[in-house]
């Protein structure tokens, strides 16, 4: 099978669904001329043309705000957010306006908006830029939540979420974009709220996303040397969260760990800590563990930045102390 | 006398198309006035907030809309439904809470919302429907239709960051956006010129290389003449109009308000520009009767009525409903 790169896979995906339905457009800031900040988008304007690749100015709410009046009289808007830390600019526009404007309305519309956007640290971004905001976006409702960890699952998470009717807010790693992986030449599309075993194991079920599911496998390698087997479920998506999953694993192995790089307090992992013990309290043979970044803001520092991120050590050091 | 008269009437407007907006008009107001009482008397539960005289920029704005325009209108919004055509039957359930309202009582007064009739929702942020009114005007230029879509807010909201920025990407890309501020005055209490360094808010446009027109908001023909070459021009793809209508609240802000911010002998100043005495000039220039007048306020009455009952006789959503209408 091919291999393509996560970015490469993003972009086949925008590519296809553009071709497939006239109504799809993309805009964003630097996305057309340039292909966006992190190439994405190459190409894409050439082909499709600047009415529907469109470099916007710098206005997130604007962003935003037209991606939500295009999506309620039928279009079906691609907004990027070049990096997830501006999402705090057009907070109003996410929170109050997409997530809400069907359930306000009595079900009079619907707002299939999809907003693109990089997160996480690791190249000395900076606090401004290289945080994981994803749980602001999990705790509201009318929002679904997408973050893939691999270009296979990138690609069959995007044309889905162009081709839903809800709002999706879509977390790419920076780091992940030019990881290179399998992705059949076919067309196909993965749905909403179904995590995927990455790896299977006995002893321990890893719960991760992103960046963190690669690290997570790492660990999962580390610890079958010491006699560990763990059982890796990358969830794909946080909302729909696939709860189903996570508790028949965790039912088999009894132990849970969950991983991300976001600020550990009020982090996804502590919802999904909260749900394992809620369903699962019976399998459960020890407590869930949380693996998560320090509570403070990425510092810029390479000799400090490493260290605010969770890294596969971490993980094997979690799953030591309950297994 | 007749002759200025006349003069004032001459273009554009038909008597009929006239007499068609005073009646409007009167709609607006004699609904503003029931929402009032029924909210004093507890049947509307939450927050009201009224249109009373400001009738002549939603009316006079709409006049010029079609069906397949759209309106992003505030929380002060019930004239601009009204003047877009909303069911005044579906309004009132909705301000009840009941499950035959607009928005099956999930949305309430700040949210109407009729999207068969273009009205792409009341937004209760100040500011937040600009940019979301550009999205529904790059969608008909996308599409090569005609169509434009108006965004209604405040003096108040010309301060926010989402009027810059809506207003800035619709003039960058000459959407088919039309741009109407009702300046009353005040943004609750605070009075517009402690918050605007400028004179008239339409001198803003400036900044958007868009036109800026200021309009007498208490004066239907020249709200309506205003509109119409802003809602022109954006048809012809030319691009958005920022439309200042000075205009008043003869009401609070909000029902409840103890309007200490203001006094009471401006408020009686503005009165005298009452956009309803449009219905004294059609008497003085014949084109109705003071019988037509007094008709025209009993068949509004009987529909209020009607409203008012459908809200009454009407159900309460099911609890299950809570959970529906979240997700397509």
């Amino acid at each position: 099978m091919r291999k393509i790169s996560f970015g490469e896979a993003l972009r086949e995906a925008l590519q296809e669904e553009m071709r497939r339905d006239e109504n799809v457009f993309l805009l964003g800031e630097d996305i057309g001329l340039q292909g966006g900040d992190f190439g994405v988008t190459k190409g894409l304007q050439a082909e499709f043309g600047e009415s529907r690749v469109r470099d916007t100015p710098i206005s997130e709410t604007a962003i935003i705000g037209l991606s939500l009046g295009a999506a309620s009289v039928g279009m079906r808007p691609v907004a990027e957010i070049m990096f997830s830390d501006f999402l705090g600019v057009c907070m109003d526009q996410i929170l109050n306006q997409v997530s809400k404007m069907r359930y306000m309305s009595g079900g009079q519309v619907k707002t299939p908006v999809v907003i693109r956007t990089a997160f996480g640290a690791g190249i000395s971004a900076g606090p401004q830029h290289s945080q994981s905001p994803e749980a602001f976006f999990m705790h509201i409702p009318g929002l679904q939540v997408v973050m893939p960890s691999t270009p296979y699952d990138a690609k069959g998470l995007m044309k889905t979420a162009i081709r839903n009717d809800n709002p999706v807010i879509f977390f790419e790693h920076k780091l992940l974009y030019s990881d290179k992986g399998d992705v059949p030449e076919q067309e196909y599309l993965l749905p909403f709220g179904m995590a995927d075993i990455k790896k299977r194991g006995t002893d321990v079920t890893i719960i991760a996303t992103g960046l963190m599911t690669k690290k997570a496998l790492t660990a999962a390698e580390m610890l079958e040397k010491d006699g560990v087997s763990a059982e890796v479920v990358d969830l794909r998506t946080l909302m729909p969260l696939d709860e189903k999953t996570v508790i028949g694993s965790v039912k088999k192995t009894g132990r849970a760990v969950v991983v991300h790089e976001a600020w550990k307090r009020c982090g996804v992992g502590a919802e999904i800590a909260a749900m394992i013990m809620e369903e699962g309290m019976d399998y459960l043979d020890a407590p869930v563990k949380r693996v998560a970044g320090l509570n403070v803001p990425t510092p810029f520092s390479p000799a400090l930045e490493k260290y605010v991120v969770p890294n596969e050590k971490d993980i094997v050091k979690a799953v030591k102390e309950i297994t | 006398m007749r002759q200025k008269m006349k003069e004032m009437f001459k273009l554009p407007l038909n008597p009929e198309k006239m007499v068609e907006l005073y009646k409007c008009m009167v709609t607006i107001r004699r609904f503003e006035e029931k929402v009032s009482e029924l909210f004093a008397n507890g049947a509307i539960p939450g927050f009201v907030h009224l249109y009373i005289g400001q009738e002549a920029v939603a009316v006079g704005v709409c006049a010029n809309l079609r069906e397949g325009d759209n309106i992003l209108s505030t929380h002060r919004g019930h004239g601009h439904c009204i003047a877009k055509g909303a069911s005044l039957k579906r309004m009132m359930a909705e301000l009840f809470g009941k499950s035959t309202g607009f928005c099956k009582g999930k949305g309430g007064s700040m949210h109407i919302a009729d999207y068969e009739s273009g009205i792409l929702g009341a937004n209760a942020i100040v500011g937040a429907n600009i940019p979301i009114a550009a999205g529904a005007a790059f969608a008909a230029k996308s599409r090569g239709t005609d169509q434009v879509a108006v965004a209604f807010f405040g003096d108040g909201a010309t301060s926010t960051g989402a009027f810059h920025e809506g207003i800035n990407i619709a003039a960058a890309w000459k959407l088919p956006a039309i741009f109407v501020c009702e300046n009353n005055l005040y943004a609750i209490s605070t009075r517009a010129n402690r918050s605007i360094p400028v004179k008239n808010i339409a001198d803003k446009a400036a900044a958007y290389g868009i036109p800026g027109v200021v309009v007498d908001g208490m004066d239907i023909i020249a709200v309506y003449n205003a509109a119409r070459e802003a809602v022109e021009k954006a048809r012809r793809g030319e691009g958005p109009t920022l439309i200042e209508c000075k205009t008043y609240r003869f009401c609070g802000s909000f029902e409840g308000d103890p309007q200490l911010y203001r006094r009471k002998e401006e408020r009686e100043e503005w009165e005298k520009k009452d956009p309803l005495n449009f219905g004294r000039k059609l008497v003085e220039s014949r084109h109705l009767t003071n019988a037509d007048l007094q008709k025209i306020e009993a068949d509004v009455k009987s529909s209020i009525e009607e409203a008012v009952k459908y809200a009454r006789d009407s159900a309460y959503p099911e609890p299950k409903e809570t959970t529906t209408d979240l997700l397509a």
